[in-house]
């Protein structure tokens, strides 16, 4: 391993400060150690941002869950005002990687990453989640911009995310059988406002669905998607799942997440 | 005292690994060792031009750095194939030299170059990245397929081919073909894996400057016979000058039989730097470097009646070797492959032919069960075919031409000594509740899912013997196994194996048949193994051999024990030693309450002087001491057999594949420990499992391994697999004073087929390639769907 500078900041205002374009907030580590390890990334800086009591918790209001940017997966998924409120992001909490990574990985650090694979994208996407920044509120639409890719400044510290409880929801994402990552995963939502279908694993980055949410406008039901066509193209394809079987499977889970609503 | 064969004795290995006390090499550390890095190849083919240590050997806490060229001049040999296989035509195979550090060219990515010793591992690795290698990088051969057409790797081995073997008659089966009804065909790719011990392999050495003796801590399942290559064939130092020694393994599955380079050249550079060294592999080193399993391409027909009589069968294989022949490497394909291949059938005619092939892939040698997965996967999904083209049930056929009387001689090579293989089908047709698969089938159809039922018959050859035969094959060494077993002056007894442990339960088992044997109880019986140093040459432990082979040297030297100890009881106690009985420990004067136990007679043993009125209790021409070693060869391979039945669920709108249920019926002979035994059952259905749903290595076409980490490469886990039902019928092996048979590898064996022939029956009798992945189950469902519509 590269020899870094491991920082602990106290607050978000020095966490800020410490970092620069050849950083890394230490979150749960579950991304940034193994790119370390395999050497894939190396940082100048390390700045570890567990200590900092304000990023982490779950607070649940009428119409939304706000949840710490250090937050564990392990912490939403067994999280009762969670369960009870958007009980759909909960499960999807619980099906992340494994009882390891749920117990040290973090959604701040999982949105940062943009991962084209990760689960909890999509939820920003499909629950019209707001990202907490140290200086702004962005709107998810704006927040995942490519493959690994976001809108954050290197300074930039995610406080807190903030998800809309919608009417009815469900998350189902066929799992890589190896990583467990999604190979693709689908998040349907029903607001009062709207309908979102957020995708994730199926492309370079998580979109939301338009002609998905489309069908499901007219008719919420499983049928309605029957006659959406979804084309392969600009799909990812690997080992695992070529693009067309992906495709297909962003139709077949978008199926299972309505009958699961 | 109630005999501990056949009971669940917890085992005795369970509190150190289950507390983290397990001493594995790595736990291994001494005082000023250095660490290592290899520099390995990432090209798949190369010739190497010039290696560059200069600035890395200036780099901070570097000791030394050696290469290819230090090898050779220090002429120290290379790695080796363990068995010599001959062609059809009689010439000899076609091995190149494997060089621990590759000197001239590299053949797969990983191949090792050079290796760097430093002061810390961190620094060991800023060296490393400072060699400078330079390639003159050629067209990688990685595929099987088309290895015969391409270049030729090894200078002198032409179309890449090592051997192209047979065995069998074709012209008998031509004849059997021609009075055929029906020919069923069948094309197979039997896909690569790669063994995954949980422990990665590691070597700690300590070269003692003034002994001059170097000790090897190393992951080997056979140290005996690591220190035979090293001494032989490496020319690292005689025998007596190393000593090898495998303290706790953390898994084998045939990937640790080997001696690898590493090994070699830690302890070659030991005595050259004098300093201790220690290298651990990485995962990555591990998915590269560590022998491969499998890896078949198969073109199989089978003859038969209208009414489903098996009348010939023909196996084309294409088996890869990998960039080298390795231990085992060139014997899997063959002997341990072609002669099952018949399977548990009559079979009046058949024959193997193998051709055996390098590519720039890592090489290819035994994985638990070794050569018999292959084999029965290819006669059971070809029964399978034939059951589904003569629109017969795939029990019925089987009972068909199952033989019904024992010995048996199996038609390419075995002769099997015991079984039956009716009782075993018929005993899991029940616990499958084979008959009420039509209602769950019906079931599963009514939520819009597929189900299948998978059913295979299988038997094993392990335990391989007689060693003449053995080495008649080609094999280089004997395959006895050794055992002492000491009684100490106070009476506990350690037992000393040549075989090795590493998850197989040794400690437990051995102690357990010595227990009985010599009446002590089993707290007070240790089992040794894995240290040159401590017990006698020993082969070690691959092809389920420990219990049938080495299990019964233990039993054959505590019956020398046993003899002994009459002799002496008998003088103690004034009568001749054909009076004197041994039961449950004690020696006892037939009729009389005259008797002394066997730890009596331990403590006098080695005190045989006259004091007093002591007597020497040792007859004349016996030596002081209890202690007594034996070797033994088997007349025969042991054969277990079974039969397993599996059904699955498949959700055609994904193809998923849900495995529902699963039955394992197996006759293992006698059972010593029914816990350990369905331990060894339930690793094994994990792994064959895995093989036929998510396992599967796989290169490109510039030859780098793409399924490199578990990101990629699918193991099965906990929650993919069902609770599994086991059962047992038992015909003793006669080939054993036990009655014993191999159980290590049977699950690995029959799971595979039973659960592609659950799969393709779920898919209407669709072929599909393992593993049956969901992408594959999902198109093959829709093809399903589209004929379906097509037909009605
Ligand atoms: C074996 C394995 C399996 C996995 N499986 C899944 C899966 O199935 N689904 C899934 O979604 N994910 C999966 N993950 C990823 C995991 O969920 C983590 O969430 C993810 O790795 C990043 O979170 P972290 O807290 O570990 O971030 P870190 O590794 O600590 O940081 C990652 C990046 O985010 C940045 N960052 C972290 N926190 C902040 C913040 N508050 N503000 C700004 N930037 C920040 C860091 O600078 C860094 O660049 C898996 C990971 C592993 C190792």
């Amino acid at each position: 391993m590269k020899t870094f500078n491991y920082h602990s900041a106290k607050d978000v205002k020095e966490a800020s400060k410490l970092a620069s374009s050849n950083s890394a907030f230490l979150a749960g580590g579950m991304t940034t150690i193994p790119s370390m390890k395999l050497g894939l990334a190396s940082y100048k800086d390390i700045i570890d941002i567990k200590r900092i009591k304000k990023l982490t918790g779950i607070k649940v209001s009428g119409k939304t869950v706000t949840i710490g940017a250090t937050t564990k997966h392990s912490e939403v998924a067994s999280s009762k005002d969670v369960k009870k409120a958007i009980p759909s992001l909960a499960a999807l909490a619980e099906g992340i990687g494994d009882p390891q990574v749920r117990n040290r990985g973090t959604i701040g650090g999982s949105i940062a990453n943009n991962d084209p694979a990760a689960d909890y994208p999509s939820a920003c996407i499909a629950l019209n989640a707001t990202i907490h920044t140290n200086n702004r509120s962005i709107d998810a639409e704006k927040f995942f911009r490519g493959m690994f890719e976001t809108c954050l400044k290197s300074t930039e510290v995610i406080e807190a995310i903030e998800f809309s409880i919608p009417e009815k929801s469900s998350y189902q994402k066929l799992p890589n059988p190896a990583s467990r990552y999604a190979i693709i995963g689908v998040y349907v939502a029903k607001h009062k406002t709207g309908i979102n279908v957020g995708v994730t694993g199926a492309k370079s980055c998580v979109y939301n669905d338009k002609d998905l949410a489309g069908a499901l406008t007219k008719n919420f039901s499983s049928s309605a998607i029957d006659g959406v066509k979804i084309s392969s193209s600009g799909m990812n394809s690997d080992i695992h799942a070529s693009s067309d079987y992906r495709a297909n499977m962003v139709k077949a889970f978008a199926k299972k997440a309505v009958d699961a609503c | 005292m109630a005999s501990l064969v056949g009971s669940r004795v917890e085992r005795k290995e369970d509190k150190r690994f289950l507390t983290g006390k397990g001493r594995y090499t790595s736990d291994i550390n001494i005082a000023n060792q250095t660490y290592a890095i290899f520099i390995r190849s990432p090209h798949a083919r190369a010739k190497i031009k010039k290696v560059d240590t200069s600035k890395a050997l200036k780099s901070s806490g570097v000791v030394d750095i050696l290469t290819g060229e230090h090898i050779a001049q220090d002429k120290i040999g290379g790695l080796i194939a363990g068995w010599a296989i001959r062609s059809e035509d009689g010439s000899e195979m076609k091995c190149p030299a494997n060089p621990p550090l590759a000197k001239d060219s590299v053949n797969f990515v990983g191949d090792p170059v050079a290796v760097v010793f430093a002061e810390t591992l961190d620094e060991a690795r800023a060296a490393a990245e400072l060699v400078k290698v330079d390639y003159k990088v050629l067209k990688a051969v990685s595929n099987l397929g088309e290895a015969m057409k391409s270049e030729a790797i090894h200078d002198g081995i032409d179309k890449n081919l090592c051997y192209d073997w047979l065995l069998g008659d074709r012209q008998k089966v031509k004849d059997a073909f021609d009075k055929a009804d029906k020919i069923i065909k069948l094309d197979i790719v039997n896909n690569r894996l790669i063994p995954n011990a949980m422990e990665p392999r590691a070597c700690v050495i300590d070269y003692n400057t003034a002994s001059e003796e170097i000790t090897c801590y190393t992951t080997s399942q056979n140290p005996h016979l690591s220190r035979l290559i090293m001494s032989a064939f490496g020319g690292v130092a005689p025998e007596n000058k190393l000593r090898v020694v495998a303290p706790d393994v953390g898994g084998g599955f045939g990937s640790k039989i080997n001696l690898y380079n590493e090994e070699i050249v830690c302890s070659w550079a030991s005595k050259k730097i004098e300093r201790p060294i220690k290298w651990v592999a990485e995962r990555t080193e591990s998915f590269l470097t560590d022998t491969h399993g499998r890896d078949h391409i198969t073109h199989a027909e089978l003859a038969v009646t209208n009414d489903g009589k098996f009348l010939g069968f023909k196996n084309e294989t294409i088996a890869n070797l990998g960039a080298y022949a390795r231990v085992f490497g060139t014997v899997t394909p063959t002997y341990l492959f072609g002669p099952c291949a018949t399977g548990v059938y009559i079979m009046p005619a058949a024959y193997s032919n193998v051709k055996a092939v390098y590519t720039n892939t890592a090489p290819v040698d035994a994985y638990r069960g070794a050569g018999r997965p292959e084999a029965t996967y290819t006669i059971e999904r070809i029964v399978d075919k034939a059951a589904m083209e003569l629109g017969m049930d795939p029990i019925e056929i089987r009972m068909k031409n199952f033989p019904t009387e024992f010995p048996f001689k199996q038609t390419l090579v075995h002769q099997i000594d015991s079984g039956d293989y009716v009782a075993g089908l018929n005993k899991a047709k029940e616990m499958a509740d084979y008959d009420g698969f039509a209602a769950r089938k019906k079931e599963s159809e009514s939520k819009g899912k597929l189900r299948g039922i998978g059913v295979t018959s299988y038997f094993e050859a392990c335990g391989i013997a007689p060693s003449p035969v053995v080495m008649m094959l080609g094999c280089g060494v004997g395959l006895w196994e050794s055992a002492e077993v000491r009684f100490n002056p106070t009476g506990q007894v350690t037992v000393y194996t040549g075989s090795h442990s590493h998850g197989q339960s040794h400690q437990t088992t051995f102690a357990q048949i010595a227990a009985d044997e010599l009446g002590v109880p089993i707290e007070n019986i240790d089992v040794v193994h894995g240290d040159t140093d401590k017990g006698t040459f020993g082969m070690g432990t691959y092809g389920s051999r420990s219990l049938t082979v080495g299990g019964i040297a233990i039993v054959n030297a505590c019956k020398k024990i046993v003899n002994k100890g009459k002799r002496i009881a008998a003088k103690m106690l004034e009568a001749s030693p054909d009076e004197v009985d041994f039961k449950n420990g004690e020696f006892v004067v037939a009729k009389s309450n005259k008797k002394k136990t066997i730890g009596e007679v331990a403590f006098a043993s080695y005190l045989p002087g006259v004091r007093d009125e002591v007597k020497s209790p040792l007859p004349e021409g016996d030596e002081p001491g209890l202690i007594e070693s034996s070797f033994f060869d088997p007349a025969n391979f042991s054969f277990p057999a079974g039969s397993h039945i599996c059904e699955v669920e498949i959700d055609p709108e994904t193809g998923h594949v849900k495995l529902d249920k699963y039955t394992a019926v197996d006759d293992f002979g006698t059972i010593v420990n029914p816990l350990i035994v369905e331990g060894q059952v339930h690793g094994g259905l994990a792994q064959g499992i895995g093989q036929a749903l998510y396992e599967n290595a796989q290169y490109d076409d510039s030859g780098q391994l793409i399924t490199a980490s578990y990101m990629d490469y699918t193991m099965p886990r906990a929650d993919d697999l069902p609770d599994f039902n086991l059962g047992f019928t038992c015909t003793k092996a006669t080939t054993n004073p036990l009655g014993v048979k191999g159980c290590g590898e049977a699950g690995t064996i029959a799971a595979t087929p039973t659960v592609m022939n659950a799969v393709i029956n779920a898919l209407g009798g669709k072929e599909i390639s393992l593993p049956a992945t969901a992408e594959k189950v999902w198109k093959a469902c829709k093809e399903m769907k589209k004929s379906n519509a097509k037909a009605a």
